[in-house]
């Protein structure tokens, strides 16, 4: 018994030993590394607001806390463009608050209470499944302060999915 | 497959045509990703069943017609990653990374965890969470919970995003005035799918702050990485 004993921690003591030595072999993996590709936080921000396949590109290879500097004017130009008549929108934004807002591309999320993109209450607080995400961007865009002006321009008149959505998880609808 | 290059195709000519490709939410949003595992078409943030969970879905591959869904497949050199920003600065203090194997046909996720390296290029960081097998097409739905109360979902969905996008794409052009009235407009993703990733955290392993400028806030994007 004693013996055995001995004899296994003899063994598992050079296997130990072994292992060790294998570990401190002088050629470890290297690490791999993964490059930016894509990049997106709030819906349509990339899309919408810039114009040339290089700004498209750039934009998702830049990292969101160095957008705003890169992409904000950019953004201003874009937003005059699409309505000229722009002021301020529903959240009270000049035309260079609300781009440097959106050229910043994240999505603010609640920790407590409710989550939505915009629920006539809560703005910016996350993003479910069945916010009308594209109505509230019209709606800042083309609006103005209270949602008078444009009234073409201002909802898709699609305001909901084509497959209702899971209580549960995985919460998203089975595939067609 | 064909059906899609061909619908690829149009929306290329078409974008061209009006100088710019616009591409609701961010689907095939620029040509270097466009068509590619690493295009994103869309990132969702909400609170969970349980109440005490924040969801995180990353959805990628859009416009998945449903013959050719079967066949699309995660990508083993891409690795697809939730940032979270629990300081208000857009930098991220964690991460959520997603990488695919082949081998098992699963979807490994790691974090939330502290990156060591922040921006553009990453690595995997610490040890997987959970693994989670990706559902296949007309399966039932695979779902694992890890030890730390992370669960996860990867496979295909039918993309929950819907827009009258062919009419914006109108009015951009300028042949158009406005939208179409109920009844008329028409969803351009309704019946397509794409590749999602749900991954459902303890809102406590996020460290939103409970005070402060940015009390109980986190600021999450998704970013699609490539193995240089």
């Amino acid at each position: 018994m004693n013996t055995t004993i001995k004899l296994l921690a003899i063994v598992l003591g050079s296997t130990l030993f072994a292992t060790s030595c294998k570990k401190s072999d002088p050629t470890p993996a290297p690490t791999v590394y993964y490059q930016q590709q894509d990049q997106m936080g709030r819906p349509a921000i990339n899309t919408v607001f810039n114009v040339s396949a290089s700004d498209k590109d750039a934009f998702n290879v830049t990292t969101p806390s160095a957008q705003g500097a890169a992409f904000q004017s950019k953004f201003q130009a874009r937003l005059m463009a699409l309505n000229p008549g722009y002021t301020t929108n529903l959240l009270g934004f000049n035309a260079a608050t609300f781009t440097g807002a959106l050229a910043t591309d994240v999505l603010t999320a609640a920790t407590v209470g409710t989550t939505t993109f915009y629920d006539g209450t809560n703005v910016l607080t996350g993003r479910k499944l069945n916010d009308d995400v594209i109505d509230v961007e019209l709606i800042l865009i083309f609006g103005g302060p209270a949602n008078t002006q444009n009234p073409t321009l201002t909802s898709d008149n699609i305001s909901a999915n084509d497959k209702a959505f899971l209580t549960s998880f995985p919460y998203l609808a089975s595939p067609f | 497959m064909k059906r899609n290059k061909l619908l690829l195709s149009a929306l290329v000519a078409a974008s061209l045509i009006t100088g710019g490709i616009i591409y609701a939410a961010d689907h095939i949003d620029t040509p270097a990703v466009t068509g590619q595992a690493s295009d994103i078409t869309d990132v969702y943030v909400f609170q969970g069943q349980n109440t005490n969970n924040l969801v995180f879905v990353a959805n990628t591959q859009g416009l998945l017609t449903p013959g050719n869904t079967a066949a699309a497949k995660f990508d083993e050199n891409t690795v697809i990653e939730f940032n979270i920003d629990n300081t208000g600065d857009a930098i991220e203090d964690l991460v959520i990374q997603c990488k695919y194997d082949a081998a098992s046909n699963s979807m490994q996720i790691y974090g939330p965890i502290a990156p060591s390296e922040k921006g553009t290029r990453s690595k995997l960081e610490g040890s997987a969470s959970v693994t989670v097998g990706v559902t296949p097409y007309s399966g039932a739905v695979i779902s694992a919970t890890g030890s730390t109360g992370v669960t996860a979902f990867a496979g295909p969905r039918d993309d929950p995003f819907f827009f009258d996008l062919n009419q914006f794409k109108k009015v951009l052009a300028g042949t158009a005035t406005g939208f179409l009235p109920v009844g008329m407009a028409t969803d351009a993703f309704a019946g397509t799918n794409v590749l999602s990733i749900v991954v459902e955290v303890p809102k406590a392993l996020l460290g939103a702050p409970t005070s402060g400028t940015f009390a109980n806030r986190v600021n999450v994007w998704v970013e699609t990485k490539k193995k240089i």
